[in-house]
């Protein structure tokens, strides 16, 4: 079975099998054209929401930035409630994650650390759970989330994204290497209840992996596209809903700039996210690789 | 730091007093309680900081997909959800007889091909350039990356514009090679490899860092002792590396399997209008699609929980066939 392996989030500084070689002038010039790829449509995004929808809709395409920007922003801002999808997007991105990341400290300790019966069994389940697509279920989540009258509601997105088994998984990993267990047997001696130990000992140690897994999860939540689409209307979008709005009628008439404006709009807070934070992150996702 | 823990430890037992309560005879009652208390919290307590995740996965996840299925089974209206006409196999039968399921089915495999075999052999071999020593693989890491920051709204609208036959950047750039006009959005093979290139930008860069650490975990002496042994970089990679982190992509390979099966933002957002049918002639239109249009568009929500479960069994038939393969080639390399 495959399991995540957390060692290089530690133990960064051992250098790599393969680095002992130096890069020649072959891999830069692919990694350049690999970055350049990778970056270019962010880029062309920008280009495009800061010309006239006239100039975006002509071949050559614009390569360079032009004055509309804010024009583009408010007519955006017009069309959908990108305020209230900002807003909405980070109040569901924000719940998600900080309840993923409780849970899953709770239960990666559970899994890491303590013995109770069925723990492996009840581990294979939770990986087991990452294959089966959260789409099959939507059909009846909708039917009890009408019930219920939560229709159009945020809590109708956040509730079903509580927990994730790629969370569980991920810090278990991490508790598995980084908690020592004699820090926990001394706690117990000591008389500490498992409250308490998880307050005084497991959190200290896993706030690094918690940050991580908080980062990814947010960026997860707040890219989900067909839930939200499905529960939520334009009254009460995220953005990911809002844009679907913005760039789901067909014709000409439509304002091209405005819609990669919308689609500016909408990258733009995790695009700075990653700006500050992106080494953390590629280092929170190097640490979510794998061996048997 | 482990002194601060030591000492958080040491303060979090103060206020208990008496550790190991049955040896303080005076007070024999309360430590009695007290230690039923302790293996109380022993044996109990790992089942309470497990439960949130398995009640949560148990009411959003398990019990709607068992009743996707005895939906399945139905005639639902999704207006209407509290009438259920039994169908028995109905649904299914009716699918197998529907032309446009095929389609979506078909659209489903050769989209998930066309985005997820380039889209890892091209992350496996970034990962292995991004592995040598080199300036500025901080923020290469990070560029590769910055897709996977981008939401498939986002991302779809921008490759739509680039892919727009008329004035689009891509049909700009094969022009100038003397590559004549592609209709990205209406014939079949195009429309498919744009959608198919959505998924691969955004996705590519996340599976090659992935692959990189799966790559820096492999022991250094592997490589070592392939070299005197005459091996070149290229069998060193094809040797070494990859059998080495081949649970890895093992694991890539099925991540990105139950991502494709699932496809659906991709093709909804790049169709525009026609978006939801996959294209005006279902070109593009995914078995995700075809389960959300017939479920809302056309209502018929027992026909989409078919659909659904179609899903369902073929994920499980290809986990089925991946595991097959993967165990014979252990036995074929022999470990």
């Amino acid at each position: 079975m495959a399991v995540i392996s957390t060692a290089p989030l530690r133990r960064r500084l051992r250098p790599g099998a393969g680095d002992q070689d130096k890069a020649g002038p072959v891999t830069y010039a692919v990694l350049a054209i690999a970055a350049v790829v990778s970056l270019f449509p962010l880029y062309w995004t920008f280009v495009a929401a800061s010309n006239t929808g006239e100039r975006v809709a002509q071949s050559p395409p614009p390569m360079l930035p032009s004055g509309e920007l804010w024009t583009n922003i408010t007519t955006a801002w017009n069309q959908a409630d990108m305020g209230k999808a900002l807003l909405n997007s980070t109040v569901v991105a924000g719940c998600v994650s900080l309840s993923t990341v409780l849970f899953s400290t709770l239960a990666g300790f559970a899994f890491a650390k303590l013995r109770f019966r069925g723990r492996n069994a009840l581990l294979t389940l939770v990986v087991a759970t990452m294959t089966i697509p959260p789409q099959l279920s939507v059909i009846p989540l909708y039917r009890i989330i009408t019930d219920l009258n939560w229709g159009n509601q945020l809590k109708a997105v956040i509730l079903p994204s509580l927990v994730a088994a790629f969370g569980v998984f991920f810090m278990r990993q991490f508790l598995l290497e980084a908690l020592p267990l004699e820090l926990i047997e001394a706690a117990r001696v000591d008389g500490a209840h498992s409250l308490r130990i998880i307050w005084h000992v497991v959190l200290p140690i896993a706030r690094p992996a918690m940050a991580v897994l908080g980062m990814l999860v947010f960026v997860q939540s707040w890219n989900d596209f067909f839930w939200p689409f499905v529960v939520l209307t334009q009254q009460n979008p995220t953005v990911q809903v809002a844009l679907s709005s913005i760039g789901g009628g067909s014709g000409h008439d439509i304002n091209q700039a405005v819609i990669m404006t919308g689609a500016l709009v909408g990258t733009l807070p995790l695009l700075l996210i990653f700006a500050v934070l992106g080494k953390h992150i590629v280092g929170g996702i190097t640490a979510g690789a794998v061996k048997s | 730091m482990a002194t601060s823990i030591r000492a958080a430890a040491e303060d979090g037992s103060a206020p208990t007093t008496a550790p190991g309560g049955p040896r303080t005879p005076a007070a024999p009652q309360r430590s009695a309680w007290r230690s039923r208390l302790y293996r109380l919290d022993l044996k109990a307590s790992p089942y309470a900081y497990i439960a949130p995740f398995f009640l949560c996965f148990a009411a959003f996840g398990l019990f709607p997909l068992i009743w996707t299925g005895w939906l399945s089974l139905h005639r639902v209206d999704l207006l209407n959800q509290d009438v259920m006409d039994w169908r028995g196999t109905g649904n299914y039968t009716r699918l197998w007889e529907t032309d446009q399921f095929w389609t979506a089915l078909r659209n489903t495999f050769t989209i998930g091909v066309i985005s997820t075999v380039p889209q890892l052999l091209m992350a496996l071999g970034l990962a292995h350039l991004l592995n040598y020593r080199m300036r500025g693989r901080g923020f290469l890491r990070v560029a590769v990356l910055a897709p996977y920051a981008t939401s498939i709204a986002a991302a779809t609208l921008v490759f739509v514009q680039l892919f727009n036959p008329d004035y689009g950047m891509i049909n700009w750039l094969l022009s100038m090679v003397g590559i004549d006009r592609t209709d990205w959005y209406s014939d079949t093979w195009p429309s498919q490899i744009a959608i198919s290139t959505i998924v691969t930008w955004r996705w590519t860069g996340y599976n090659a860092l992935i692959y990189l650490a799966a790559m820096q975990a492999v022991p250094k002496d592997l490589y070592e002792a392939a070299s005197l042994d005459g091996a070149s970089r290229w069998q060193q990679f094809t040797k070494v590396t990859i059998p080495s982190i081949r649970p890895t992509i093992l694991f890539t390979v099925i991540v990105s399997t139950i991502g494709a099966t699932q496809l659906f933002g991709e093709p909804l957002l790049f169709g525009g209008g026609v978006g939801v049918s996959g294209g005006s002639a279902h070109q593009y239109q995914t078995l995700g699609l075809y389960m959300y249009e017939l479920g809302w568009p056309s209502r018929q929500l027992g026909r989409a929980s078919a659909v659904a479960w179609t899903m369902l069994l073929i994920l499980l038939l290809i986990g089925a066939v991946q595991t097959l393969i993967a165990r014979r080639n252990r036995t074929k390399l022999g470990g």
